[in-house]
């Protein structure tokens, strides 16, 4: 289903930092220096370099691992393409800062009332997609369909092989996301992280899960038959006269 | 001979200890309400699970598991001589659960949502079915309580309604704890990258249930010898020597299953050169299962309550450290971030533990946990039930 993603070119790439700037805008986050995700920061710039600045951001996975925990839906994968957070849902539990692979969502620790913060596509905007895509100079953010962004990137690198790295980072991660990074090294020397599971992450969780109604229907037999069996061995013990347990060595 | 056989609290000690824990508790609380999690805990987005996940939530649902297995032996498998450990328990598991609900109060960031998935659904969340599991097992566990409170303020016609749906509560109630203590695990199973490879296994809710056991098998033996030096009762010595036989068979399985997977995972190689986590997984296996299981399996150490006691003491001991284990040494390890909880978190995991004693204390005197003249289920008990004696294998024999 066609639905939005973001295509972050790191050859492009001037480190102005205006997405960073465009963000805390629209977000409505005082203006700060950011140096990695933290309770005001959704996205920030990793300098690697020789002039290389690597965004980081929610990748807004296909099959968030995120939202695949949360035991009460506070976040969900959208239709449009974003995951997005719900405040009023949540209940603190903290399993989607354990879950998320790419180590994306952080919390508002000194908080009476914390809430988890991560990028969420800027969804407040509507069809005006987000503002970084918006604001970047250079073309090295840049928003669409999926489909779209992932011609966009394989044209890029066709175009110029000598440049670009052939990886699509967020083709395969975690089974795919709709945050996608080219650039001109592969992405571990970019700083992105290494996740090496190229199927949805919630399948881990749902091997096991899945056997849930097997253990209740299988398992409410099992015991029923147990306690009516033993029953019976008693009530023939006890008519027969045997008051003696067999049950001891 | 119930109560006058109830020596005198020595608690000087003991309860001004408490009396500072308390205190403490209610101050950290404060601090946690008001100025947020992070005020308190050692916590931070790279380390978000700590101490009171680990210990207070792992470990309190873990160490509880002695109330199905127990309940389970006696009014599923009907193994009567059993009975005189249901209460304690019962009680045991009941008012563990009841921590782990105030430890969460703590946890969680907004625990005043904490009925949410009531009526926000998530199936595929591991932690939405824990949730569902501890909510209804806790109601469980409250009908398999409730007898002894009726019986105490002695409602008879009740009482009667309630035991007759004991079977029914104890089957639903072995259901949902093999549901969630395995679930435990299964919230594991989607953090590959944040487990380190001697705690990471597809395997892990098959371990954690059977550790489970193990624990709660270990908690009710320890807790009975504790009771006995409290409350100077006749210790079961012979009933806890055939539990304890149990231990020997549950720490078997889950060592050939633990032993066995990694194995398979080839993760056993991650051992040499010995880093911290090889020695916390020595620690965790054999001192905490190997051990106890070779001493559990001699019939002259079992003879000695004292020497019982220790050994499951130590399975309780290495429960613990496996749960610690896979929820901070192993995420320290493959994330490479450093945990020290911090004396606040400290202070809140004993707190619990100490009222958690005194809970049961408590109850022990003014309920009828340790039942000597009303026997629990007179339809299953002949003619004449014979006091208990205090001598160790008096009832035994009681069964009819
Ligand atoms: S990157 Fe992390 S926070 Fe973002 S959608 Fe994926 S799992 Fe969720
Ligand atoms: S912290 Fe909130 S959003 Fe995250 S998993 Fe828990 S309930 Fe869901």
């Amino acid at each position: 289903m066609a639905h939005r993603a973001i295509l972050v070119d790191v050859t492009r790439c001037v480190g102005c930092g205006a997405c960073v700037e465009g963000c805390q805008q629209s977000n409505q986050q005082p203006a700060h220096s950011a140096r990695g995700f933290d309770e005001q920061t959704y996205t920030y710039l990793m300098d690697r370099g020789s002039d290389v600045y690597v965004r980081r951001l929610c990748m807004h996975c296909e099959q968030p691992s995120c939202a695949s925990v949360c035991p009460v839906g506070a976040l969900v994968k959208t239709a449009a393409g974003p995951v997005t957070y719900d405040p009023a849902k949540c209940m603190g539990c903290r399993y989607c800062m354990m879950a998320c692979p790419f180590g994306v969502p952080t919390y508002e620790w000194y908080s009476a009332t914390p809430r988890v913060r991560k990028c969420q596509m800027c969804e407040h905007r509507g069809d005006k997609g987000p503002m970084c895509a918006e604001v970047c100079p250079a073309e090295a953010t840049v928003t669409g369909e999926r489909e779209a962004m992932i011609a966009e990137a394989r044209r890029r690198i066709e175009a110029d092989p000598a440049t670009y790295h052939p990886t699509i980072y967020g083709l395969q991660e975690a089974g795919g996301t709709d945050v996608l990074y080219i650039g001109p090294r592969e992405p571990a020397a970019l700083g992105l992280p290494r996740v090496p599971i190229s199927h949805p992450m919630p399948d881990l969780t749902w091997r096991a899960l899945k056997h849930v109604p097997d253990v209740v229907m299988f398992g409410g037999v099992f015991l029923g038959g147990l306690f009516w069996l033993t029953k019976r061995k008693e009530e023939v013990a006890r008519v027969e006269g045997k008051g003696k347990d067999e049950g001891h060595e | 001979m119930s109560e006058d056989s109830t020596r005198p609290f020595r608690f000087g000690f003991w309860t001004a200890v408490s009396g500072v824990l308390v205190a403490a508790l209610g101050i950290i609380a404060y601090f946690r309400f008001t100025r947020g999690i992070g005020a308190v805990t050692n916590l931070s987005d790279g380390f978000p699970w700590g101490l009171w996940i680990g210990f207070d939530v792992l470990c309190g649902v873990g160490l509880a598991a002695g109330g199905f297995a127990i309940t389970a032996t006696v009014h599923i498998l009907h193994l009567k001589d059993f009975k005189p450990i249901v209460r304690p328990a019962v009680l045991t598991a009941y008012l563990g659960y009841m921590l782990v609900i105030v430890g969460l109060i703590f946890d969680l960031g907004k625990p005043w949502n904490i009925w949410h998935p009531i009526i926000m659904w998530n199936p595929h969340s591991v932690m939405f079915e824990v949730g569902w599991c501890v909510m209804l097992y806790t109601t469980v566990l409250s009908f398999e309580f409730l007898p002894v409170v009726l019986e105490r303020f002695r409602f008879s016609k009740l009482l009667g309604v309630v035991r007759s749906v004991t079977p029914v509560a104890v089957v639903v109630g072995v259901i949902l704890s093999t549901l969630h203590q395995s679930s435990l695990g299964s919230l594991f199973l989607i953090l590959p990258h944040k487990v380190h490879p001697l705690w990471y296994s597809p395997m892990l809710p098959v371990l954690f249930f059977v550790s489970a056991l193990a624990a709660g098998i270990g908690m009710t033996v320890v807790e009975s010898f504790f009771s006995r030096r409290v409350f100077g009762r006749a210790l079961e010595t012979e009933l806890l020597g055939r539990l304890s036989r149990a231990s020997v068979v549950v720490l078997g399985v889950y060592l050939v299953l633990r032993l066995r997977d990694l194995w398979v995972r080839e993760a056993l190689e991650t051992l040499w050169p010995l880093t911290r986590e090889g020695l916390m997984f020595g620690a965790e296996v054999g001192l905490g299962a190997i051990l106890p299981m070779v001493l559990l399996a001699s019939a002259s150490f079992r003879r000695s309550p004292r020497r019982l006691a220790w050994a499951q003491g130590l399975v309780v001991l290495g429960f613990i450290f496996q749960r610690l284990n896979v929820s901070v040494t192993a995420v320290e390890a493959a994330t490479g971030q450093r945990y020290v909880p911090s004396v606040s978190e400290f202070t809140v995991s004993v707190s619990l533990v100490a009222l958690g004693m005194w809970a049961f204390v408590l109850a022990c005197r003014f309920l009828p946990i340790f039942p000597q003249e009303a026997e629990a289920e007179p339809a299953t008990a002949p003619a004449g039930v014979r006091e208990p004696v205090p001598v160790p294998v008096a009832d035994v024999e009681t069964v009819g």
